[in-house]
């Protein structure tokens, strides 16, 4: 099941973030920091997937875009992660200039 | 002034820019163009150019205080506020509370237009959560839009409901949800199908009739119904598999489909068919296919065939986890595979190493495991995060237990998990380990040398002055160092003791930890003469503020002063043997019934004092207080300052005990636990009463500790006959676990070397929780008999305090004589072995007359009942007279074998329901010792004891039995199963199952519309539905006769197109209905003291709603 959908850039800027449980509005800020903060520390030959506390986040980067999305244990992360980039091809058709 | 121009400023964008609404927030209007998004677009820039969160949060303020007086202002018009709402989302994405918005999101919803209202719906999405009390407001307009004729209001309606809808209103929308899966736009069918997966995550309950649409909803011609019920199938099939083997096939074909491309090229991804769909598929495979080759079979072509197609990616957690899946199958294959994998155990990103032990853990043996373990300790000493260093400690000791080569390694390996996991280690770890070492294995020399050696290695880790070990640590140290110090010979008992005290003087140690070490300075102290260091111990603790400690300190000094008394109360490795605890507190029965019998008001549970109370201030009370209660008072003032028995230490340490040897009824062995006290006060042996006194205080304080104290050999004799098998089991239970340890196990493979051990120990656990369910249910139930509720003489509250003591007793009691109950089915013989039978005639006359005035209910093992009902009949079944009378079921044929019948007869009687299952003989011969046997089912009770032996049946001749059954845990349906068996030639065994319905033990409650009123007060757990009425019952009085007849629900008035219904769930649980007809509806409204039993009436009211 997935949690939540960020999008955070390199500053640590939330540009976007969807909830599916709810989230009290400052726990948010300080889970989206954490997370950011996790994706940053690690280089391009590490995995793409995080084990952080009792869930799972699956990231991708895209320029200065993360794209991280938490899901717990029961979510096969491969999906997720062809799903992320599912999203981003969509968005791209949407709107074409969508990674800068 | 400038606020009239900023108004009308905002509102202009709303009256210019209609055009070109489809634009997204990154494409956004230039500059110059004055349009409803381009608000959010300047407003999106603006935050992006800022550098600080300082800033940031400056301008947002700003924002929202410009957004907060134009939603709050009168003259805005609804183009604005959508405007305002897109805002308004932005900011609180950002995390910024804008609370003030979300009434105005509703509104949005419920007024605007199509995109308003769109915007409303998102918005109120976003803001609120399930639970929001304002989601409530919203119910009306979302059953108004799923009503509308415009497509795309009903979608905006159905996607709301499946993103958040409060629960209990569910019932509001949940026909007109239904009705939209015949809709026939595939858009609106799937939407709805999405909502009612969403009502099945969040009240299951409520769409079980529905499950024959979801079958339809997984057949349907558009390929994104059939993708959405799939959620629904992979949530029920993971709950229940076995129910849904027949889809196996259409899942199958479905998957072979997508595979074969036969999807639409919509749904493919890089030209892959629709891969998250085959994931979904596979997954529900996989659950059904689990255990069951049969079913599995039907799958393989596809599987080899979706494999086939699929790329494999290399993403390398990835390949590991397939690895660590596949290797649970064939060891073997990790060998190709081990360079790989060596390789990522030096991998730099943590994540990868921690897969990589995951592993390695699977193909763990006794011969790598030093290796491995070496390597997951190593781990865990460079990680931080809690939740890594639990679960791999748990591992650790799994695996340490398991495969440990020889005692040295396994404690400094256990030494090491403790020290390092620390607190957060889970309490089976310690648990396990002590068990490990107190229950041993079957070499007992074997068993000395691993103690010795662990008492060594804590000397060692206590010699180190400054060294800090976690509280567990210490406590299992504790432990191990009173139990088994002694086996050490040439460390002087002193020396532990100093060591032990000086633990005890450090501030660091929790008041918990120092209970443990208390306990074992308490335990070293009674293998030693006399000892300097207790004595100074003793003095010291005696005037603790810490009143455990203090309890602690005055025991050991009075033990010291009788050191026969100490040494055989705590003999040494005393820690297996079962002791007897008396849970009933039976040595208090004479003081009890005393106090009743000079009037004292007999206990009622807490529940029921409340709810006295509650009625007690919505009604005036116009009766006399009766004369007991004046007596009571001065009673219970005397009980209050009296010291209940000579050998309590303090009125709070008896209550500790009371409470305690409740609590431990969990854990210890209860046979032959005896329920014996009444008015004259039946006292077992008087020695018995002193070690009877003693454990439950000493057990108050850590519960592991209670293993480990012997009972005095006086009580133990008697008991050994029924212990033997006991023992037999565990010791059965200790070589499956530690198989592998003492011999040198080869390659065993922890999934399969795994399953037997684990779900032995798995299985215990859940009949101990189990049993102590059962006995809360059932205490509950028994503890609700609402008959003196309705007119019982009110207490009050003085009464209340001064009683609360002779309560707590009799609180116990209760629950123990549930326990007991359970235990006297489960083990029928040791009652009769323990010589208690021809007892129990008197002991049930006096608890009757105990019981008489305050309505508790208590069932005996009546042991004779049903001898007397076997009797000789003729071939064809037929009941009794007197059985005739009552309603019954058809005789219906259970099972067959050449020799054997078995027929059932279900008779509901007032207080139970009574199977009858009659045998009949069909050979030429006399059939002798045949016995039926009931196994314990998880949702009913048989009252009486669940085997009966007929002593010889006649040839051609037919005999019966009869049982009294309860439901003890509700369920709609259940199954009850037994067999029987019988010597013939050789052994023969005949099995049978019984499906009982909740209906079978639901009877009229009569009372009257007053009683009902009162009682519908009290009741708290509340369902409430809405369900159809077929034309042929149209009127109210046609649908409760319906309700009357097929369910047994007593009638209680009628007025107008309102009814009120009452029933009760045997033995005495009660449900009130009250019903309501409006426009072809029935409303049904549920109360009962119960939660589980309203939804299953509920249940069986839409069925026989819908059959009639």
């Amino acid at each position: 099941m997935i949690k939540f959908f960020l999008m955070v850039n390199k500053q640590g800027q939330t540009r976007l973030s969807r909830y599916y449980e709810h989230v009290e509005i400052n726990k948010r800020t300080m889970l989206e920091a954490e997370i950011i903060k996790n994706c940053l520390s690690r280089s391009k030959d590490q995995c793409s997937f995080i084990e952080y506390k009792d869930f799972k986040l699956v990231y991708r980067q895209y320029a200065a875009l993360f794209v991280v999305v938490g899901i717990n244990e029961t979510e096969n992360e491969m999906a997720v992660y062809e799903l992320i980039h599912n999203f981003v091809e969509v968005l791209d058709k949407y709107f074409s200039r969508v990674n800068v | 002034m400038s606020d009239v121009v900023e108004r009308t400023l905002s509102v202009l964008p709303g009256l210019l820019g209609q055009h070109d609404p489809g634009v997204g927030p990154g494409g956004g209007g230039g500059p110059g163009r004055v349009s409803a998004t381009s608000r959010l677009g300047s407003l999106i820039r603006s935050i992006t150019a800022l550098t600080s969160k300082h800033e940031e949060e400056k301008l947002i303020q700003q924002e929202l205080t410009s957004l907060k007086a134009t939603v709050s202002a009168p003259t805005t018009t609804l183009r604005l506020m959508k405007e305002c709402m897109v805002r308004l989302i932005y900011c609180e994405m950002l995390g910024y509370e804008s609370s003030f918005g979300y009434i105005h999101a509703i509104k949005l919803a419920q007024q605007g237009n199509l995109l308003e209202k769109r915007v409303g719906y998102l918005a109120v999405s976003l803001f609120l959560h399930e639970n929001h009390e304002l989601l409530l407001l919203l119910v009306n307009t979302v059953v108004k839009d799923l009503q509308s004729t415009n497509l795309v209001e009903v979608c905006m309606a159905l996607t709301i409901v499946s993103q958040i809808f409060p629960r209990e209103m569910i019932p509001a929308v949940l026909p007109l949800i239904e009705d939209k899966l015949q809709h026939s736009k595939e858009i609106i069918r799937r939407k709805a199908v999405q909502a009612l997966y969403k009502f099945y995550l969040i009240a299951p309950n409520q769409v079980q009739h529905i499950h024959d649409k979801f079958r339809k909803a997984l057949c349907d011609r558009d390929a994104g119904v059939m993708a959405a019920s799939l959620h629904i199938y992979l949530q029920m099939i993971k709950e229940n598999s076995s129910g849904y083997k027949d889809l196996t096939g259409s899942f199958v074909t479905i998957l072979k489909q997508v595979v074969g491309g036969k999807l639409p090229i919509d749904f493919n991804y890089h030209s892959v068919p629709a891969p998250w769909l085959q994931i979904q598929l596979l997954r529900i495979l996989g659950l059904l296919g689990k255990d069951d080759p049969r079913t599995s079979e039907l799958m393989y072509d596809v599987l080899d065939e979706s494999l086939r197609r699929a790329e494999i990616n290399h993403n390398i957690t990835y390949g590991l986890k397939a690895l660590t899946y596949v290797i649970q199958q064939d060891p073997n294959l990790a060998l190709q595979h081990q360079m790989t994998i060596i390789e990522c155990l030096d991998h730099p990103d943590p994540i990868i190493k921690r897969e990589t032990l995951e592993l390695l853990y699977r193909i763990t043996n006794g011969q790598n495991v030093i290796v491995i373990v070496q390597k997951m300790l190593d781990y865990l000493k460079e990680s931080k995060e809690e939740y890594a260093i639990i679960s791999l400690v748990g591992k650790i000791a799994e695996l340490a237990e398991k495969y440990a080569p020889d005692n040295e390694w396994f404690i400094q390996t256990m030494n090491a998990v403790f020290s390092v996991g620390g607190d957060v280690v889970h309490p089976d770890i310690p648990n396990n380990f002590l068990r490990l070492l107190a229950e041993g294995f079957d070499d007992r020399k074997e068993d000395d040398q691993l103690r010795m050696y662990a008492v060594q290695s804590y000397l060692a880790l206590l010699e180190e002055e400054d060294a800090l070990y976690p509280q567990k640590f210490l406590q299992v140290m504790s432990w191990v160092l009173g139990e088994y110090s002694s086996l050490v010979t040439d460390v002087d008992p002193e020396i532990i003791l100093t060591k032990l005290h000086s633990l005890l003087k450090k501030t660091v140690i929790t008041s918990e930890t120092k209970m443990w070490i208390m306990a074992a300075v308490t335990k070293i102290a009674s293998h030693a003469s006399c000892s300097k260091t207790v004595d100074k111990l003793i003095q010291e603790f005696s005037n603790s503020l810490d009143t455990c400690m203090r309890q602690y300190a005055f025991e050991l000094k009075h033990l010291c002063e009788d050191k026969a008394l100490m040494r055989s109360l705590l003999p040494f490795d005393g820690s297996c043997n079962d002791m007897v605890v008396d849970a009933s507190l039976s040595f208090l029965d004479g003081f009890v019934a005393e106090g009743l019998g000079r009037g004292a008001a007999p206990y009622k549970p807490h529940h029921q004092r409340q709810e006295e109370k509650l009625s007690q201030e919505k009604a005036l009370n116009f009766e006399p207080y009766g004369l007991s209660f004046v007596s009571s008072v001065s009673s219970s003032g005397v009980t209050g300052r009296q010291s209940p028995t000579g050998l309590s230490f303090g009125s709070d340490t008896s209550g500790n005990s009371a409470e305690t040897g409740h609590k431990e009824t969990n854990t210890l062995k209860l046979e032959g636990v005896r329920r014996l006290w009444g008015k004259e006060g039946y006292l077992p042996k008087k020695e018995n009463k002193v070690g009877k006194e003693n454990e439950p205080q000493t057990v108050s304080c850590g519960s592991l500790l209670a293993g480990q104290m012997g009972d005095p050999p006086a009580l133990r004799s008697d008991q050994v006959a029924n212990l033997s098998e006991e023992d037999k089991e565990k010791q059965q239970l200790a070589s499956t676990l530690f198989i592998g340890l003492g011999s040198n196990a080869g390659v065993s493979l922890m999934g399969k070397a795994d399953t037997a051990t684990q779900k032995f120990k798995r299985k215990s656990k859940i009949n101990e929780t189990q049993s102590s369910e059962e006995a809360s249910d059932f205490q509950n139930s028994a503890a609700s008999d609402f008959g003196p509720l309705l007119d019982t003489v009110p207490i009050n509250m003085e009464d209340c305090e001064g009683n609360v003591r002779t309560r707590l007793r009799k609180a116990s009691l209760c629950s123990s004589d549930i326990v007991e109950d359970n235990l006297a089915f489960e083990t029928p013989q040791s009652l009769k072995k323990s010589g208690l039978d021809d007892r129990l005639p008197d002991s049930r006359l006096s608890q009757s007359s105990l019981f008489a005035d305050s309505n508790i209910e208590i069932f005996q093992p009546s042991q004779n009942a049903h001898c007397e009902s076997a009797s000789k009949t003729p071939l064809v079944p037929c009941l009794s007279e007197e059985l005739e009378e009552l309603t019954h079921s058809e005789v219906v044929e259970l099972c067959q074998s050449d020799a054997l019948a078995l027929y059932l007869c279900k008779v509901w009687t007032d207080d139970s329901l009574l199977l009858i299952v009659f045998v009949s003989n069909k050979t030429t011969s006399a059939l002798n010792a045949v016995n039926l046997v009931f196994e314990e089912a998880e949702h009913f009770q048989i009252l009486e004891s669940t085997t009966y032996q007929f002593p010889v049946i006649e040839a051609q001749n037919v005999e019966r039995c009869q049982k009294r059954v309860w439901m003890d845990k509700i369920c709609t349906q259940g199954i009850l199963s037994g067999c029987i068996n019988y010597q013939s030639e050789m052994e023969t065994r005949l099995e049978f199952s019984i499906t009982l319905s909740l209906v079978d033990f639901i009877r009229p409650m009569e009372m009257t519309t007053e009683e009902f009123g009162k009682l519908w007060l009290s009741l708290s757990n509340d369902v409430k539905q809405n369900i159809k009425m077929s034309s042929s019952q149209d009127s109210l009085s046609a649908a409760l006769s319906t309700l009357q007849q097929k369910l047994k629900l007593h009638i209680v008035d009628i007025i107008g197109n309102e009814g009120i219904l009452a029933c009760q769930l045997l033995p005495s649980v009660p449900c009130l209905l009250h019903c309501r007809t409006h426009s072809g509806m029935l409303a049904l409204w549920f109360r009962s003291p119960c939660s589980a039993l309203p939804d299953g009436l509920l249940y069986q009211c839409q069925k026989v709603m819908e059959e009639s």
